[in-house]
């Protein structure tokens, strides 16, 4: 088949490259560009471990074609640290032992900061509607909510 | 119709590993040239925090700080042998082993530095930060990364250790059958309060009230995290989780996590977790297994809770709304 190019801001660098047509991003992602922090959990959209951030909006990288995101401005739970510091999400998680197997966290993290980036103080019920759409097998959610709250926290202090 | 309460309450005992034809797992240790130290396992972290918790075990023991520990577990092909990962057995089995091999690699760290010293290797001790120092006289010392390299440089010895620990196979007894299935056990109980709906069968767990007792917690907040898992988990088996919902008929078995049921962020049940301890007698600084023990008396908690809410015993899981209004049809039928 022919392969078809896509280029588009991968966490703030220019990225380009050749893929089957029908490529989904997750793949393109996980296996031509070499970025592994979106999670192949079921392919199908269903557990949320494959979520990036497409032009701000979360997306499920499992469900999008890689040559509809030409142009777009994608970030994933790699590009989140600064400089070698931690995004504050990643140190609440770590602080607040909200990953065990690790699985979950891309998409859960991606998924808390696209909240955050919308509602910098959101009440538990917002964090748990903005979480149900990702699966954790190991945590039982409390810690990955009590983490993100704690991470909304920080954000606000600094702010103030 | 109404919504009615109940609580339940369930204690369970559970066995840290197996016994089959024996349960055994092995461990070797090393020093780096700059007296790091190498712990190689075929035991796999599957999140559960197995590297962590081998990591301080081989400090403890070797007497050096738990940064300066390396695990790896990479290949079941090449690494010593363990039986696997299941059955609450990771700390237990491989911890044992690997503080014989630690023992061990320390026992050589402790002659070289004693040759480097020029006194006993019994009157050595460890300093807890990477020192070996003559007991009594701390200003006598030397650093385990000279040690390591006087070790591979100059005195021709391999700083390491063997372990292995090995529950042997339990015969059941001719006359009685009776047999020791395993040598620790780890206890739980949980008092679970729910709501029942009995017009839509819809259970809501409200609380549920966890003691572990788990030997000793070698790591306790990552204790706590595997148990608040385990708690939400014993719940998902209680109410939710099934691939076979009218077993052995296979049909409308879930088939993706669309279908395959489990509580949400947003279905979860106020959970406190206490923890006891009362060292076991076999284990690695005493500690027992508390992994799948964790996810356990959650089910007969809920299920118990449930009787006492409407009044109807469900004996097979998960205890589905269907079950409990085809159970509350049945009494009512008398
Ligand atoms: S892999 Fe995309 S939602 Fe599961
Ligand atoms: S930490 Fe294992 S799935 Fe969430």
């Amino acid at each position: 088949m022919a392969k078809v190019p896509v280029q588009f801001t991968l966490n703030g660098s220019e990225t380009a490259e050749f893929i089957e047509s029908g490529t989904t991003l997750l793949n393109a992602l996980r296996d031509k560009i070499g970025d592994t922090s979106p999670k192949g959990g079921c392919h199908q959209g269903t557990c949320g471990a494959c979520s990036v951030i497409i032009d701000g909006e979360l997306k499920l990288s499992c469900l999008t074609l890689a040559e509809t995101c030409n142009g777009a401005d994608i970030k994933t739970t790699a590009g989140l640290a600064e400089g070698g510091v931690l995004h504050p999400l990643q140190r609440a998680f770590l602080d607040a032992f909200a990953t065990q197997c690790g699985f979950c966290t891309p998409g859960m993290i991606v998924a808390a900061k696209v909240l955050l980036d919308r509602t910098p103080n959101p009440s538990r019920e917002d964090v748990v509607e903005a979480l149900s759409g990702n699966i954790c097998r190991c945590t039982g959610y409390e810690p990955i909510i009590q983490a993100v709250l704690t991470a909304a926290r920080a954000n606000s202090q600094n702010a103030a | 119709m109404a919504i009615r309460r109940g609580r339940g309450v369930a204690a369970i005992n559970y066995p840290t590993g197996m016994n089959l034809g024996g349960d055994p797992t092995q461990a070797l240790v090393h020093s780096t040239p700059t007296g790091n130290f190498m712990v190689t396992l075929s035991s796999v972290d599957l999140g559960q925090g197995m590297k962590q918790i081998m990591a301080q075990i081989c400090a403890e023991t070797i007497g050096v700080p738990t940064d300066r520990v390396v695990i790896d577990t990479a290949d079941t092909d090449t690494g010593p042998h363990c039986m696997g990962t299941f059955a609450s057995r990771g700390t237990h089995r491989a911890g044992n082993a690997v503080i014989q091999a630690a023992k061990e690699a320390r026992q050589v760290m402790l002659e070289v530095a004693a040759e480097e010293l020029e006194v006993n290797a019994s009157d050595l001790d460890t300093d807890g930060q990477g020192n070996i120092q003559v007991k009594g006289a701390p200003q006598k010392s030397i650093s385990i990364f000279d040690v390591a390299l006087s070790a591979h440089f100059k005195r021709g010895r391999s700083i390491s250790g063997r372990g292995m620990f090995l529950i042997p196979r339990s015969y059941p007894e001719k006359e009685t059958g009776a047999m020791k299935p395993s040598t620790c056990y780890a206890h739980a109980c949980t008092v679970a309060e729910v709501e029942v709906d009995d017009e839509t069968g819809e259970v809501t767990v409200l609380t549920v009230k966890n003691v572990f007792e788990i030997g000793r917690a070698l790591n306790p907040k990552m204790v706590e995290q595997q148990l608040v898992g385990g708690s939400w988990m014993g719940i998902s088996h209680a109410l939710y989780e099934t691939t076979e919902p009218y077993y052995p008929n296979r049909d409308h078995g879930g088939t993706d996590f669309n279908q395959y049921l489990m509580p949400g962020p947003g279905d979860l049940a106020e959970t406190e977790i206490i923890v006891l301890e009362r060292p076991s007698a076999d284990g690695p600084f005493g500690a027992k297994g508390p992994g799948e023990m964790c996810a356990n008396p959650q089910i007969p908690a809920v299920a118990n809770a449930v009787f006492d809410a409407v009044g109807v015993r469900i004996d097979t899981l998960p205890i589905t709304p269907e079950r409990i209004l085809r159970a509350l049809k049945a009494q009512a039928a008398g």
